[in-house]
């Protein structure tokens, strides 16, 4: 399949439409919306039925030594990253460190829902993937966190601006650590790694058949938020910042492309670790931003994050990423 | 019936900062509060609404606590270090309450 074809296939699928008719509804003023509390069932679901099946893979195939390098990897993008995405900010924008830092915070660290969509568009093509990207997700939730609290400090004093806070930096890795999301992602994979295939396939009628369309309605509202996030937020991005928001997943892509080259992960493992390095929280690292730089605007890397990439990478990014993941993935 | 003079203290602050604030709080040793959501508002920068937020961010609360007089000051200072870089509303009112005990 060429990137044309899967680009066409990704954006037709039903999920990412019903994410598409959430953004339009949004856009338009729709009066439209998904309860909060079933909202938040349908992660938990998702989160659930996604971590679960990770862990019953691994439960097939056991530990392994290439398990541990994707995990080191990873860990070290999500530090890494942080540090390439503030040095762009302040070279192209005018943004103070604090806000540039608090921003390379949320493009160091994953969305779980780009992961979730990425799975299922590995899945539609038929692809495997190894199940422990599922804890991956949850190891490069944090690190990104460390290295944005010290770009900031190091900005801030070289500004001249005084970010001394009260907020010790493990205190706030602990919370991320022990967020919803990943909470229930890991658990269910545990569970689902000690219960094994079995256990799959006593809870498969909830966990297993209904995904696909209880993940089209959480993208629904997913499009709503994102869309009242662009409509609200978008004014308060400057050309070269929204530009960021596009160009970054892109070089976080390229970058865990070259890093996922030696790991030797299948294709639909290797198009999953790419897809993680290019997105961008929206849920845990604003919260904790809110915490530790309380000075840094949340309508600028709160829009950018989920107004602007996580819409990209929902449609056009997932595809290339399987593009790129085609190139140096294990045959 | 006799009622008692008390200070109740009314906080609106950012969700994230909700389990610090309370365990400051905690260590004043205010007998008791009370967390409720807040819907929608308009601060210093712009309006804000509960509706259509994903995570905690952005999401504010209210906390009210009714104390007795001499612990207002060390309780003030505490809250207001806390909350010298974060977005947040503090008053305090006098009012009276029936069980003077509880507070």
């Amino acid at each position: 399949m060429s990137p044309i074809d899967l680009a066409l296939a990704n954006i037709l699928s039903p999920m990412v439409l019903f994410f598409a008719l959430g953004l339009a509804a949004a856009l338009a003023r729709s009066d439209l919306t998904v309860p909060e509390q079933v909202a938040k069932f349908l992660a938990l679901y998702l989160m659930m039925s996604i971590g679960f099946k990770g862990g019953v893979e691994v439960a097939k195939t056991g530990l392994t030594a290439r398990m541990v390098w994707v995990m080191v990897a990873g860990g070290a993008l999500s530090l890494f990253i942080p540090v390439l995405a503030y040095g762009i900010l302040r070279r192209i924008s005018k943004l103070s460190a604090i806000d540039s830092a608090a921003i390379a915070a949320h493009y160091g660290s994953i969305s779980v829902v780009t992961f979730v969509a990425g799975t299922q568009a590995v899945a539609a093509l038929g692809l495997p993937y190894e199940g422990y990207m599922v804890a991956l997700a949850a190891v490069m939730e944090t690190p990104a966190i460390v290295s944005a609290l010290l770009l900031a400090h190091r900005g801030a004093v070289r500004d001249g601006a005084d970010v001394s806070s009260q907020e010790s930096t493990s205190a706030l890795m602990k919370e991320i650590a022990l967020n919803a999301s990943v909470v229930i992602l890991v658990g269910s994979f545990i569970i689902g790694w000690i219960t094994g295939p079995s256990g799959l396939a006593r809870i498969a009628p909830f966990i297993v058949d209904p995904f696909f369309g209880i993940l089209c309605l959480f993208l629904l509202d997913m499009g709503l938020v994102a869309g009242r996030g662009m409509r609200e937020g978008l004014k308060h991005l400057s050309w070269p910042v929204l530009a960021f928001g596009f160009v970054m997943p892109l070089i976080s892509a390229v970058i865990a492309t070259v890093v996922a080259w030696p790991l030797g992960l299948s294709l639909g493992g290797t198009a999953l670790f790419i897809t993680l390095a290019a997105s961008a929280s929206y849920i845990a690292v604003p919260a904790a931003m809110r915490l530790a730089l309380p000075e840094a605007r949340p309508s600028i890397y709160l829009t950018l994050s989920l107004g602007v990439t996580f819409p990209f990478n929902l449609t056009i990014g997932i595809p290339l990423y399987l593009a790129l993941a085609a190139l140096v993935a294990a045959r | 019936m006799q009622t008692h003079p008390k200070k109740r203290l009314e906080l609106i602050i950012e969700a994230p900062a909700l389990n610090r604030l309370l365990d400051i709080l905690d260590k004043q040793e205010v007998s008791g509060y009370t967390v409720m959501p807040v819907l929608a508002g308009r601060g210093r920068q712009g309006r804000w609404s509960r509706d259509g937020l994903v995570g905690m961010a952005g999401q504010m609360l209210m906390v009210v606590c009714v104390t007795s007089d001499h612990r207002v000051p060390a309780l003030l200072e505490a809250v207001s270090k806390f909350l010298a870089r974060q977005i947040g509303i503090v008053a305090i009112s006098d009012v009276e309450v029936i069980r003077t005990e509880h507070f």
